[in-house]
């Protein structure tokens, strides 16, 4: 009789514990973000602002940086010129550069894009889906996402340096 | 209509008076009058009784016109919530004077009930059409339910004041500390209810007398913003000007605290104390002291049965009212049904409260003056809730400030 | 003393007042899991969530941090745009600044206040378990003769001589009388003991359980797919996505309105304006093929509503609520060219802001080219244009108007409601301004709840056990004629006096005259 009685309260009060530790932990410890460093970038198609549309999933086997920005933000603008010679170094490497604008219009993108001489392909991103897809708060926010798709970097903030994009880079380039 | 209505309320608030008076005059005459004291208690609680229903149908009348005008319940400002506050607490006395039928308690029920009506009279009349966030009928089911529960607890307050009085031995030696002494915090619980009559007279003594201060307070962005002050200054605001030559500030209020706000409550802390030691030198004695004789002839298990009993009833519907209706409407209407508003804070510490007490005294046996304790401080968080977050704390919940 | 008797939870209360001559009738002897041991950690844990000292205690705990967390606003409800750090000490001075250091300033979402919260679940959890299986072998019996001392001790209690008799009489006729009064009357020889309202003792129970399913329904928020909060700008005629979910919402229409004078009552003026609905004419698609993101979407409409404050849209169990708005925002410029040779118009053409096209052919010979689009315009230090948000503020156009006069192109700053030309030469063309178009956003607040019905099921569940337990009494009374005179007991859980009365009822019926009074000469009685 006694026996039971503490088997049924052990069991009881585990139930419990684990009920409580599982809901502090989620409360209080975990960070809700599904887009982190390790995780699978999610998919996604957008329209190129030069035409035709670009998938991500097309360019599995190929090192991909993703940049978001917007022409009204000093510092992704001071980081386009070093992104666009990357673009050129690494062409031939596998890694792709593109950037993906948010919500502004195809004429200001092309008017700016014209301005910094850009060659590497921009998306654009009118209704900001994928800047909510990829949880994007301050700008500019940079992914560096290896061939099979899972993002090694996130880079918050900006701008990043030559020296910057390059150390990221070869963290992803296809050997 | 408007002003009908308006009259109804006034003819309810006098009747409660005489029907306090009458409450006293049954409690307090039974010894100097020259018949059977049960039927003299008998007979003038009853008119008590009566005029107090009196003034309850008319106040009543003053509800229905009012919602009749407006196309609203009259529960949609401060001064429209403070006066149905005041009829709930009515209601709940109706109720429970049914039952128990001791005018004594009708003597400090129905005042409390009086000085919530006289305590909506300071803030604004204007009937106000509802803003978008208020036009849910949610607004009458949650807000009257809510005030019904509070005008029960109400009732409780008062059974445990009057516990307390009865009780509480005013021959208390006077080697103990001041502040172990029981009729030291009995006193100060009166004077607490003091300061909100204090609060209710100056107000209305000074918006009666037009008294206006302006203050101009310059902003960080360098415009200059106006407070009016409708009694004297005691506390300025932060970096005021005073525009008219006017008494006082005694002194600045802190930055992050709205100056006009802690000049209210000085004030009625101030005038609660004026008022507490004016009557106190008058009658000299504590006014507990004063009280207690006039209870003397109550069972006091009776009077612990009561504001036992008022919270128990109250409790279920303070929990509808307070918590599981607010969650409905604010699901409705903010999208959450929680949000950790000072408002819902503070109905939320309220009900732990009274289940704390329900808790001490069902399986603690904390019967008697312990849980009348309980039940006045219980009350305290009500008012609190009502009164303070709302001028004080704002949050979602403000209506119209004073 | 009133009532020892506890529905819910307690330790007996002999143990705090010392006294041992009343029974103890909480659970009429059965004796309580917790109190039969405490020797390994697992009965000690059991046994500290199982007092109800410990769970007052942590109300109390949980009743001071709560208000504490209301003396300054918590940090989502912070009026300025100052990050927390620098509001609570700029707006609240020193305090402010040890409040927010000692993490009060988001108190109620912190690991130890949620612990607590929980902690109070376990111990609602624990004591019930505790208490309710003794509560129900104890009234599940009823044993009608009871040892005299047993009666005497009861609060209420009364004994009076009848003759031999009568006795048999006496009894019927109290059965008789209980019976009216709903008693369930067991009787057993010259003994009876009668009961009603043993249900209400359920209630505390019953209302645990569902303060119980509430804290369960307030965790499931935590599952994944369960709990969903966003917001999204929708301006009128656009169509946009509905973050995290498959759902597209269309903002037809917004409408601001204010009360008129005939809205309002007679003898009612109102200062100002107020208003009286804000509201969003809305038509919600979904998205039925599943697509990768971005690809243009396939919609079907499944709803149209007026979202309207305390009026959100619910499609299944996604929530939209009315919760803030942009009125008359440009959305567009409309403008004409102008000859200026004849001063008359070639054309009028509308600049998008939103999207504003990359040329437009206005006659057959003249096309004007939109070069560069800046949408909240501003000169930088070393006077380059810029843009300093995305939103069109301020808009500024480079244009050029290709003509037979100008077939490189006549170059021009449009500016919001200027133009500048090249200072070079003579223009042949200049912009006239109309009305330009302004439009309204809707900013939806975006919800999914799963939880709540449960949540309100656990509330109803809680109303269901609060009423039961309150507005109900157990109350059983014994009869005893075995020990010479009519010995009378009662025993409640709450409201005695309303068991007095009814006892004098049914004695007053049989024209036994007692007094309330007398009633209340039981052991515990003064």
């Amino acid at each position: 009789m006694k026996k039971s009685k503490t088997g049924m309260r052990i069991l009881i009060l585990a139930i419990l514990f684990i009920a409580v530790v599982g809901a502090i932990y989620n409360t209080a410890f975990t960070d809700k973000q599904a887009i982190k460093e390790g995780a699978k970038a999610p998919d996604f198609v957008l329209p190129e602002l030069r035409g035709g549309t670009i998938q991500l999933s097309d360019l599995k086997g190929k090192g991909v940086v993703l940049n978001f920005w917007g022409s009204w933000c000093p510092p992704c603008v001071e980081e386009m010129p070093a992104l666009n010679r990357a673009y050129h170094k690494y062409q031939d490497d596998g890694v792709e550069i593109i950037g993906i604008n948010i919500s502004e219009s195809k004429v200001a993108v092309s008017s700016f894009v014209q301005r910094l001489n850009l060659d590497f392909p921009i998306l654009l991103d009118q209704k900001r889906e994928i800047t909510n897809l990829y949880e994007i708060d301050p700008i500019p926010t940079t992914f560096f996402i290896d061939k099979d798709g899972i993002i090694q970097k996130i880079v918050i903030g900006g701008p990043m340096s030559d020296q910057t994009i390059q150390r990221y880079i070869t963290q992803i380039m296809p050997e | 209509m408007i002003q009908l209505s308006s009259n109804l309320l006034l003819i309810a608030f006098i009747l409660y008076m005489f029907g306090s008076i009458a409450f006293v005059i049954s409690v307090t005459g039974r010894r100097w009058r020259n018949r059977a004291p049960e039927d003299h208690a008998r007979r003038w609680g009853w008119i008590g009784f009566y005029l107090t229903l009196a003034g309850f149908f008319s106040q009543l009348g003053f509800i229905i016109l009012r919602w009749m005008v407006s196309g609203h319940s009259p529960t949609s400002n401060m001064f429209e919530f403070m006066a149905f506050l005041g009829f709930t607490i009515i209601l709940a006395f109706i109720v429970l004077y049914l039952i128990y039928r001791i005018p004594a308690l009708g003597m400090f029920a129905v005042p409390v009930g009086m000085i919530m009506i006289a305590y909506a009279s300071v803030f604004p009349k204007e009937i106000m059409p509802l803003i978008p966030a208020l036009q849910s009928y949610w607004l009458y089911i949650h807000v009257t339910t809510a005030a019904l529960g509070e005008g029960i607890f109400a009732i409780g307050f008062a059974a445990g004041l009057m516990y307390l009085i009865r009780t509480v031995d005013q021959t208390e030696q006077s080697s103990i500390t001041w502040w172990k002494r029981k009729t030291t915090w009995l006193e100060f619980s009166i004077s607490v209810v003091l300061m909100l009559v204090g609060f209710i007279l100056m107000t209305t003594l000074f918006s009666t007398a037009g008294y206006e201060v302006t203050y101009q307070i310059p902003n960080e962005d360098g415009n200059v913003r106006e407070m009016t002050y409708h009694l004297p200054s005691i506390a300025g605001p932060h970096n005021g000007q005073q525009m008219e030559v006017a008494f006082g500030p005694l002194f600045e209020a802190p930055e992050w605290m709205n100056g006009r706000k802690l000049n209210t409550m000085l004030w009625s802390i101030l005038s609660g104390i004026v008022l507490y030691w004016l009557i106190r030198l008058l009658i000299r004695k504590r006014l507990s002291a004063a009280m207690k004789p006039w209870l003397n002839d109550l069972d006091p298990d009776v009077i612990d049965e009561i504001s036992y009993r008022s919270i128990a009833i109250g409790f279920p519907i303070f929990t509808l009212g307070a918590l599981i209706f607010a969650m409905i409407w604010a699901a409705e209407a903010w999208g959450r049904f929680w949000g950790w508003d000072p408002k819902e804070v503070w109905a939320l510490i309220t009900w732990l409260f009274y289940s704390a007490y329900l808790h001490l005294r069902l399986s603690r046996g904390w019967h008697g003056s312990k849980s009348a304790w309980m039940a006045v401080l219980g009350f305290v968080f009500v008012l609190f809730t009502l009164v303070f977050v709302n001028l004080v704390i704002a949050g979602l919940h403000s209506y119209a400030g004073v | 003393m009133g009532t020892v008797l506890c529905e819910s939870c307690g330790k007996p209360l002999q143990q705090d007042e010392g006294e041992t001559a009343f029974p103890d009738m909480r659970y009429d002897g059965v004796s309580r899991r917790s109190q039969t041991y405490s020797r390994t950690l697992v009965d000690k844990v059991w046994n500290f969530f199982s007092s109800v000292r410990n769970a007052v205690i942590m109300i109390i705990i949980v009743l001071i941090a709560s208000a504490v967390g209301t003396v300054f606003p918590q940090e989502q409800y912070i009026p300025t745009l100052d990050p927390p750090e620098i509001y609570y000490e700029k707006a609240h001075g020193t305090l402010g600044k040890i409040y927010y250091q000692l993490g009060f300033h988001n108190l109620y979402t912190s690991w130890w206040y949620i612990t607590l919260l929980l902690m109070i679940g376990i111990s609602l959890v624990i004591c019930s378990l505790d208490r309710v299986v003794p509560l129900y072998r104890a009234l599940k019996k009823l044993p009608v003769k009871r040892h005299p001392s047993f009666l005497k001790g009861q609060q209420v209690y009364t004994q009076f001589e009848i003759d031999e008799t009568e006795k048999e009489r006496t009894l019927e006729q109290l059965e008789k009388g209980l019976k009216q009064k709903r008693y369930r009357v067991v009787r057993e020889g010259n003994a009876l003991v009668a009961e009603k309202g043993r249900f209400s003792r359920w209630g505390p129970y019953v209302n645990h359980i569902g303060l119980i399913l509430v804290i369960i329904g307030v965790l499931m928020r935590l599952l994944p797919g369960f709990y969903l909060n966003d917001f999204v700008w929708v301006r009128e005629g656009e169509t946009k996505q509905v973050p995290g979910t498959p759902y597209y919402v269309k903002n037809v229409e917004f409408i601001e309105e204010y009360y008129e004078e005939e809205d309002l009552p007679e003898g009612v003026e109102v200062e100002g304006r107020v208003v009286k609905n804000y509201q969003t004419d809305a038509i919600l698609y979904e998205q039925r093929v599943s697509d990768i993101p971005g690809a243009p979407p396939e919609l079907v409409e499944v709803h149209r509503d007026q979202i309207r404050v305390n009026h959100p849209l619910k499609y299944k169990d996604l929530l939209l609520y009315q919760a803030e708005r942009r009125i008359n925002q440009l959305s567009a410029l409309n403008l004409e060219l102008i000859d200026n040779r004849t001063g008359e118009s070639i054309g009028a053409f509308k600049l998008d802001l939103y999207n504003p096209p990359a040329d437009i052919q206005l006659t057959d010979e003249i096309t004007i080219q939109i070069l560069e689009y800046y949408q909240d315009f501003e000169w930088t230090e070393d006077n380059q244009p810029r843009t300093k948000s995305p939103e069109p503020n301020n808009p500024a156009f480079v244009v050029s108007v290709i003509s037979p006069q100008t077939p490189e192109g006549e170059r021009s700053w449009i500016f919001l409601g200027s133009t500048l030309g090249s200072p070079d030469r003579e223009p042949f063309f200049s912009y006239r301004f109309n009305k330009p178009d302004i439009v309204d956003s809707t900013g939806l607040m975006v919800r999914k709840e799963k939880s709540l019905p449960f949540i309100y099921f656990g509330s109803g569940v809680v109303m269901v056990g609060l009423i039961m337990g309150f507005y109900w009494q157990h109350r059983r009374i014994w009869i005893d004629l075995n020990h010479g005179p009519l010995q009378l007991a009662a025993h409640t859980n709450k409201n005695w006096y309303g068991l007095k009365r009814e006892i004098l009822q049914i004695l007053k019926k049989m024209e036994i005259d007692v007094t309330i009074d007398q009633l209340s000469k039981g052991g515990k009685s003064k």
